[in-house]
């Protein structure tokens, strides 16, 4: 591993942490504007984790280590996306754990670790929300591995450095049937997956409509910056993979530091707008009744259904 | 979603412009500086102050701009906004509302019956003030208190 290289994923994953609250910053001030209030300003999610981290952090009578061990289990999954994944650069030492499954697999890790923790703290809620978290993950699952199969066919790899690197070579397969189906079926489950409307709203103060927030309930201080830190590195891991798999352009494809420093800000770039795009699109929207929400995520699998057919039969 | 839409282009900024802060500063927010989580306990209140703390948090008044922001949980806050005199029943919930938040934290009471009991002093159903049993930092008097004064009460605790 040369120290370039080295210094892309360290860039990477620094640039990912420092962005992650700025992107929640982004949407509620989006939101915030669009309802004609003046807002908290984009900076207002890095005041909140300064302050949390200096506040104790209170673990509640009965709980065990599972409680105080998933916040961490949740940020160092999401970590270990944000280090492998091509996020500026395709040309990482790390490329070949970012594996599309294995990404998966490293992002239901993270959803059971605190489902476990919301069950763990024995209170009603955590358990209906672990509940609730873990019918969505699992419906949202095989969408992920319907659009990954689709979009690895065409490159007999599930690696996603070179699935972003043949689209970058190939311009035209963007509009391809399959790569718009992909597309489609894998930006509702983003949408799932980082709890934001209409599955699940973030803001909400009414317990029986909670999902993610519902586990999350216990947790105070110092763990609570974690999991809020993990939750925004989770959001734009997403989002960044989602702009990255279908209009990868601006992507490094050498470890030279002008290209990693190019790939850094076209990431931040197309992360922003599609958090301003996410966030306006949530204002017109209310969050579904939670048994439609198996509907839309049906709607997304079998857009992933088509899109694996056709890129089979049209490819 | 087309009107919608259309009511977002005309309506535009309806929060009101910031006012000046009082120049007599309350004492330094030290961790609190700039972001102030908020668990509302309702204590018994007759929801006069409830309207008023739900338009100080609305868009006119627009308290989050100050760094202040509603939790759904007493783990994730900094302050507890405490109504009404406290009643038998939130005795023990309040308590444990307090014990729950994380240090360091802050108690607000808000409106006149916190503060005495109000109207509803000596009451069968109502055990004593805010102050009877949790120690309070902060007291906003009115009945009920404007969402100004909340707001202003609030920017102290966040220093902006």
């Amino acid at each position: 591993m040369t120290p370039g290289a080295m210094a892309g994923v360290l860039l990477q994953v620094v640039l990912l942490i420092a962005v992650a609250p700025y992107v929640v910053g982004v949407m509620r001030q989006v939101r915030a504007r669009l309802e004609g209030r003046a807002g908290a300003g984009i900076g207002q999610p890095w005041r909140d984790l300064r302050k949390q981290l200096a506040k104790e952090a209170i673990s509640p009578e009965g709980s065990s280590w599972v409680f105080t061990a998933a916040p961490v289990v949740l940020l160092a999954s999401t970590l270990v996306i944000a280090a492998v994944g091509p996020f500026i650069s395709t040309a990482s030492p790390l490329d070949r754990v970012a594996d599309l499954f294995a990404v998966v697999a490293l992002l239901l890790l993270g959803t059971v670790a605190l489902a476990l923790a919301g069950l763990d703290t024995g209170t009603a809620f955590g358990g209906m929300g672990a509940s609730r978290e873990i019918t969505v993950a699992a419906l949202a699952e095989p969408t992920i591995l319907l659009v990954g199969f689709a979009l690895s066919a065409r490159v007999d790899s599930s690696n996603l450095a070179a699935i972003v690197d043949r689209i970058q070579d190939n311009p035209a397969q963007v509009l391809s049937p399959a790569s718009v189906l992909a597309a489609v079926a894998l930006a509702v489950v983003v949408v799932a997956e980082a709890g934001r409307l209409p599955v699940d709203n973030p803001s909400t103060h009414l317990e029986l409509t909670m999902i993610h927030e519902a586990m999350v309930l216990e947790y105070s201080g110092r763990d609570l910056a974690t999991i809020e830190l993990a939750a925004a590195l989770r959001l734009t891991v997403l989002l960044g993979l989602w702009a990255n798999l279908f209009l990868p352009w601006g992507v490094a494809t050498s470890a030279s530091p002008s290209a990693l420093g190019i790939g850094a800000a076209v990431f931040v770039g197309k992360v922003a707008i599609l958090a301003v795009a996410l966030a306006t699109a949530e204002v017109f929207m209310a969050k579904l009744r939670l048994f439609r929400v198996p509907e839309l995520l049906a709607g997304s699998f079998l857009f992933g259904v088509l899109a694996v057919s056709s890129s089979f039969f049209l490819a | 979603m087309r009107s919608l839409f259309r009511k977002i282009l005309t309506t535009g900024r309806v929060a009101q412009p910031a006012p000046a802060r009082a120049s007599d500063q309350a004492a330094d927010p030290g961790v609190l500086r700039g972001s102030v989580q908020i668990r509302h306990v309702d204590a018994g209140s007759c929801n006069g102050c409830e309207l008023e703390i739900a338009s100080a948090f609305g868009p006119v008044y627009d308290a989050e701009r100050y760094g202040a922001r509603l939790v759904a949980s007493p783990r994730h806050a900094d302050v507890l906004l405490v109504t009404g005199p406290v009643t038998r029943n939130m005795e023990d919930p309040l308590r444990k509302a307090f014990e729950a938040t994380p240090a360091p934290k802050r108690v607000v009471a808000v409106g006149d019956c916190a503060h005495n009991c109000g109207v509803f002093a000596g009451g069968y159903g109502v055990v004593g003030t805010v102050g009877d049993i949790v120690p309070v930092d902060v007291e906003i008097r009115g009945c009920p208190p404007e969402p100004d004064v909340i707001v202003a009460a609030l920017r102290d605790l966040t220093g902006r």
